[in-house]
């Protein structure tokens, strides 16, 4: 069976800059995969070239099987991806049930001839409340983004990626900005949305928080493949406790 | 009664014109200052056929699907720009319009086209068609608010990368929004050359394109009830006061920065505002 991600010998140059190198990533259904690395590592432009918001220069990244290396990343995002992005962005002149309700119906608008034919929007709202109550602000349906605080718009940003109905959802640095309290909750929210039909791959920094719920983790340095495996093993490596704490001087 | 007739047949010309640009700008939040082009481009599709013996009515589509043409090719060229470059790519079509018609012959060059035949059903009938044709697209306009398309210009006008991750086409939709837009100039145009029966090339100039503009903001971007008032009524006020006809770029220049300072949303926002603060 092959994986439901399949990132193969991806490379990424920003001028003469390498920023990723010949790397490569499988990802099965039901995974929680943590992807860490240093700053600088490579792991966001990884994510961007997932998404299809940065162009390899080399390699490709297939989904279920399929070659979606040049799909454009609304397509991709029809076809099963999600992002939910490091810097919150919300749609700021709607609310939050309408920033989901209009992820929900994004395969409505999967053409504008579609989108134009179509005016009930009851069903996608209500599927909006359900993800708004899954991700703990429900209360907050009715609210401005401008009027929440940021811990609302982490979730608001998880509750549109699912909102899309993916097969995976990239999370990127979910937990940062928030305190260690908020920073559990949110990742135990995470962790409890990994089933058998969804997987989520999540670059983040908070490494307790990671090591605590990935089975599995990916790790990039100067953006090269370091080692990926079971999280224990990954951790015992002597490559990545270098990476981070640096060499020992005798 | 036939002053009242002209009057009225330029503020439902406008009407259409302001709401056509509204669909670009308003609903989709792409700035164009080229308008006009479009426009210009109706009238004189319009005129040309109805002076080789078309009826009026048989020469408002055409003048649609030339501007919508034309449209498309615009709104594909200005995919890659966003904001002010977008506003100056649009000002560049109003120019190339311009210069182009100018140097046609025959479309009349510099001196244009005189003698356009009045519509076969009189200034009434003219008035009674163009009210309808505004009509129409106004009811095009809400039904569009109303649908997905009407969402997903929504988002895309408040942040386009946003759209894109949410799984939305944004070039596609943008290009619909322009060839919409574009196709009412267009209609607006072949009724306004009807109308005045005489057009030229400095009829459809950036000034136009700024004036149209500036009924948008005045009324409120994206509405299409406070755009259709504004332009209903910064259309007649140069015919009923000869003060605001010879400082028309003066006082819609104030009206904006006024509108800009004290109530960013237009009339639109005004009449909201006020609407939550009774309620």
């Amino acid at each position: 069976m092959s994986a439901l991600l399949s990132v193969s010998e991806v490379t990424v140059k920003f001028g003469g800059v390498v920023a990723v190198e010949d790397v490569s990533l499988d990802i099965g259904l039901g995974e929680l995969v943590g992807v860490i690395g240093p700053n600088g590592a490579g792991k966001t432009t990884l994510m961007r070239v997932i998404t299809g918001l940065v162009k390899p220069f080399n390699g490709t990244v297939a989904l279920d099987g399929e070659d979606i290396t040049n799909w454009a990343v609304d397509k991709r995002v029809r076809n099963g991806l999600a992002l939910g992005q490091q810097i919150v962005k919300p749609l700021t002149a709607f609310t939050l049930l309408e920033n989901v309700a209009l992820a929900s119906g994004c395969q409505r608008m999967a053409s504008p001839l579609q989108a134009l034919i179509h005016t009930k929007r009851d069903k996608e709202l209500a599927k909006a409340r359900e993800f708004l109550d899954m991700v703990g602000i429900k209360s907050a349906s009715d609210a401005y983004p401008s009027e929440v605080p940021l811990g609302y718009l982490k979730c608001l940003e998880l509750a549109r990626a699912l909102a899309l109905e993916p097969r995976l959802i990239l999370l990127d640095e979910p937990l940062a900005g928030l305190n260690q309290a908020e920073a559990t909750k949110m990742a135990d929210l995470i962790s409890s949305l990994v089933n058998e039909t969804r997987s989520i791959l999540l670059i983040e920094h908070n490494l307790r928080e990671v090591i605590r719920i990935c089975p599995k983790l990916y790790v990039q340095d100067q953006g090269r493949y370091l080692d990926f495996g079971p999280t224990a093993e990954v951790m015992a490596n002597p490559k990545v406790r270098t990476a981070y704490l640096g060499e020992a001087k005798a | 009664m036939a002053y009242e007739i002209i009057v009225a047949t330029t503020m439902a010309i406008t009407i259409l014109f302001a709401l056509s640009l509204n669909i670009i700008t308003g609903f989709c939040g792409q700035v164009s200052l080229g308008h006009a082009a479009f426009y210009g481009l109706g009238a004189y599709t319009g005129a040309m056929l109805t002076k080789a013996g078309w009826p009026l009515i048989a020469a408002l589509p055409p003048a649609a699907v030339v501007a919508g043409s034309v449209g498309f090719v615009v709104g594909l060229a200005s995919l890659r720009v966003r904001h002010d470059f977008l506003a100056i790519t649009t000002m560049g079509v109003a120019f190339l319009f311009v210069g182009l018609v100018r140097k046609q012959e025959w479309l009349g060059g510099e001196i244009g086209i005189a003698g356009i035949p009045a519509a076969q059903f009189g200034r009434p009938g003219l008035l009674v068609l163009s009210i309808i044709c505004a009509a129409l697209f106004a009811a095009l306009a809400v039904y569009i608010k109303r649908s997905w398309m009407g969402f997903a210009f929504d988002s895309i006008a408040n942040d386009e990368d946003t759209a894109r991750v949410l799984g939305i086409d944004v070039p596609r939709f943008k290009l619909w929004a322009f060839v919409i837009g574009t196709s009412g100039a267009g209609i607006a145009g072949a009724l306004y050359a009807h109308h005045v029966r005489y057009i030229g090339p400095d009829s459809f100039g950036f000034v136009e394109s700024v004036t149209v503009l500036a009924m948008v903001i005045i009324g409120g971007v994206g509405s299409v009830w406070a755009v259709a008032l504004a332009a209903a009524v910064l259309s007649v006020l140069p015919l009923w006061f000869q003060f605001v006809s010879d400082y028309k770029l003066l006082i819609y220049g104030l009206l904006v920065f006024g509108v800009m300072r004290f109530s960013h949303d237009g009339i639109a926002g005004a009449v909201q505002r006020l609407l939550n603060r009774r309620s």
